[in-house]
């Protein structure tokens, strides 16, 4: 096994500490839970500062402000088209600085302005590719031919005398009836505008029955996401006592 | 057993749920036993995308996760990078989950690193922008264009491998490694708007939610938690890596929370049942 | 932003990646103002010597730290060995980690206290997670594995997220797509103003 250096054995003993202070809050609430949750948050807010200033502010917008005011400086290009690029480096940076105007209770409506571009810009770019990927595309995925769903299901009918040796096809034409049927009913369950009886109810009903299986099969695969990190944390402390004992030798 | 016991049983102190369910996921850890893997067709779906592109085809596989999520991710990603790498296929990538830039960096370095793959002419990197939704819309037009310089500095055209490579058709396909809701902007953006195949790799907790993507074929596979990933190990064939190895543990704490809601459930109706006689 | 998705000219892309660009500026900003309250709340808390001012004092001296040694140490974005890269792999990364771990303890006390299967509907969700849980596993195939294919476990696990699974999720995202458009829509026309805070 490879030796881990006494440096970097130290530093997983800080991990460890602090993973096994996060674990005490299972006990009960207590400081030193609170400490390593304080500590993190100064930590991550810290982090963001500097990969926000390293991988975005600089390439985006200082670079490309500082390029185009040293272009005053080069005889090439027209005046005009400099002090446009200018402007339109400059005019972001002030826009976002204006954001810090909600520190001042008599400005703070200033914030508003940048907040509103930001808004815009995302809703108008969202509306168009949204309802194309999320409605237009599901609704035409569930366009199926029934025709070709009742061939899936009769092609082999063995199913129903010999299971054994049936190709299961049966299924998947009932499954495509129940991703068919199964959608519609769930959005007859979501819609508030009428009542819910007769054929509406019958749907909604459906629907619910359909929503809840699914929701059953989240559940279950959110109780293996949730152990993986569990599996995680403690392979990470097996690893930890791991270098300690292989640095020692044991 | 009297309702008494059953009613004591309803009303246990959580923390022996706690140290039960500590102690099941714990010991299957400290010795390796191999358990079968069944493959699914929609992670078999990537693997065979991946294995049919010649060497030297360029592929996205964009990480968006963080140390919250690397238990299940990390393991997806290496195995993915892996198979992109054993392929001699070139690789850039993205970090657009802000808690975990330094990690996608460092999964990419490392796995780079086990094939002897260079930078710039094998893989680039191109780091972090803040919303992503933003960002991979304008990388629809010009890689360039959100990220004129990679994440250690370089500007995108003096690096080899970027040459002619400026937005998604010049990629074969994308991967994206997904454990954020920044999923939907790269089924909406990058597939829907500019039509880039797209495969998904992401955390169990909303693996579900994409299999409707999948059957509409706006993606072509989907890898979901850390059995997706353990999948995926063994397609690549590495069946004793970290992902196979929790496998384990996994199945033996899914039974537990099985037991623990017969239990409850037992525990609550026997209860009552016990009360009212 | 909306109409240029329908015109392909050139002045319309330009304007378009323009647009993009400046509202990642915006939102760098945007998220400084975050880190800026962040710095108030816990230097308010210092100052009026509130109960928790210790705990204050160790995140704003640990977010003093993070940020210059961020800022000003040589490669602190590349360099494994340096101080910004070993504080985010010792201290930051597992810390979170763990955090998000705690919620395995958490679901298993759910899961005995909470998940009860009083309806019908109940009972249809908690069969539906078990055969997923366990068809998803080995131990479903070790359990069902003497029963002819497409009856073991794994074979319904599989068959419930392709098809009852996958027609609840449309459902779903198809009333999100609807959603999302509408709440766009209001937001470009004026009648959503939430986002002004204060309604005016």
């Amino acid at each position: 096994m490879e030796v881990v250096s006494l440096g970097s054995i130290l530093w997983m003993t800080v991990a460890a500490f602090l993973t096994l202070c996060i674990f005490s809050f299972l006990y009960k609430d207590n400081p030193f839970y609170i400490f390593a949750e304080h500590l993190i948050v100064g930590i991550s807010a810290g982090y963001w500062i500097a990969i926000l200033y390293h991988t975005s502010l600089t390439d985006l917008w200082i670079e490309p402000l500082a390029n185009s005011a040293l272009a005053f400086g080069s005889p090439e290009g027209s005046m005009a088209g400099k002090i446009g690029m200018l402007l339109v480096n400059v005019a972001p940076g002030l826009i976002g600085i204006l954001m810090f105007s909600r520190f001042f209770k008599k400005t703070s409506w200033i914030s508003r302005w940048p907040i509103a571009f930001y808004l815009g810009v995302s809703a108008g770019v969202a509306l168009p590719l949204f309802m194309q990927s999320f409605v237009i595309r599901q609704v035409a995925a569930n366009m199926m031919n029934p025709a070709d769903i009742l061939s899936t299901m009769t092609a082999d009918l063995t199913i129903f005398y010999n299971y054994g040796q049936s190709t299961l096809l049966f299924w998947q034409g009932l499954g495509q009836i129940i991703i068919v049927l199964g959608s519609i009913c769930g959005l007859a369950y979501f819609y508030f505008s009428a009542q819910h009886r007769g054929i509406l109810g019958g749907a909604a009903k459906i629907g619910i029955w359909i929503l809840m299986i699914g929701f059953g099969a989240t559940f279950g695969y959110t109780v293996m996401a949730r152990i993986s990190l569990l599996i995680g944390r403690f392979n990470f402390l097996i690893d930890w006592i791991s270098a300690i004992g292989g640095y020692l030798g044991v | 057993m009297n309702a008494g016991f059953w009613q004591k049983l309803a009303a246990l102190d959580r923390r022996w749920i706690y140290l039960v369910i500590g102690i099941v996921t714990f010991v299957p850890i400290l010795a390796y036993i191999r358990v079968p893997v069944n493959i699914t067709y929609e992670v078999e779906a990537v693997y065979r995308k991946i294995d049919s592109l010649p060497a030297g085809t360029v592929v996205m596989v964009p990480m968006e996760f963080g140390p919250s999520t690397m238990a299940e991710m990390q393991p997806m990603a290496t195995a993915v990078l892996r198979h992109c790498f054993s392929r001699d296929l070139k690789v850039i990538s993205t970090a657009m989950q802000i808690e975990g830039v330094i990690l996608n960096e460092q999964v990419l370095r490392e796995t780079a690193a086990e094939y002897g793959r260079n930078y710039g002419t094998d893989y680039v990197f191109l780091g972090y922008k803040p919303y992503p939704d933003l960002v991979i819309l304008n990388m629809g037009e010009n890689f360039r264009k959100p990220f004129p310089r990679d994440y250690y500095g370089n500007e995108l055209d003096s690096l080899p491998m970027m040459a002619g490579v400026n937005h998604y058709s010049n990629v074969a396909c994308i991967i994206n490694l997904n454990a954020t809701s920044g999923v939907d902007y790269w089924i909406n953006y990058a597939n829907g708007r500019y039509g880039a195949e797209l495969a998904l790799g992401v955390t169990a907790v909303i693996a579900t939610d994409y299999y409707a993507f999948l059957q509409s074929k706006q993606i072509f596979g989907l890898i979901g938690g850390l059995k997706g990933a353990a999948e995926y190990e063994r397609l690549i064939g590495r069946p004793k890596d970290i992902a196979n190895r929790s496998m384990t543990s996994v199945s033996v704490a899914h039974v537990f929370i099985i037991l623990f809601i017969v239990i409850g459930n037992m525990a609550v109706f026997a209860g009552r049942r016990g009360g009212r006689g | 932003m909306a109409i240029q998705y329908f015109v392909p000219h050139h002045v319309s892309a330009t304007i378009y990646q323009y647009a993009l660009n400046w509202t990642i500026i915006i939102g760098i900003f945007t998220l400084a103002v975050g880190i800026g309250s962040l710095i108030n709340l816990h230097y308010d808390r210092i100052a009026k010597r509130k109960q928790t001012w210790r705990y204050s004092a160790v995140t704003l001296a640990a977010l003093a730290f993070m940020t210059v040694v961020g800022l000003f140490s040589p490669n602190a974005m590349a360099d494994p060995r340096g101080l910004f890269m070993r504080t985010y792999f010792y201290v930051l990364s597992p810390v979170q980690a763990t955090m998000f771990a705690l919620l395995a303890f958490f679901i298993a006390s759910a899961a005995y206290r909470a998940f009860r299967a009083k309806t019908v509907l109940a009972t249809l969700l908690l069969l539906s997670a078990v055969i997923v849980m366990l068809g998803r596993v080995w131990v479903g195939d070790t359990l069902t594995g003497w029963l002819p294919s497409g009856l073991q476990l794994s074979d319904i696990a599989k068959y419930i997220l392709d098809f009852p699974n996958t027609a609840a999720k449309r459902a779903i995202y198809i009333g999100v797509g609807l959603g999302i458009a509408g709440t766009s829509l209001k937001i470009i026309l004026g009648i959503e103003r939430t986002w002004l805070g204060g309604g005016k």
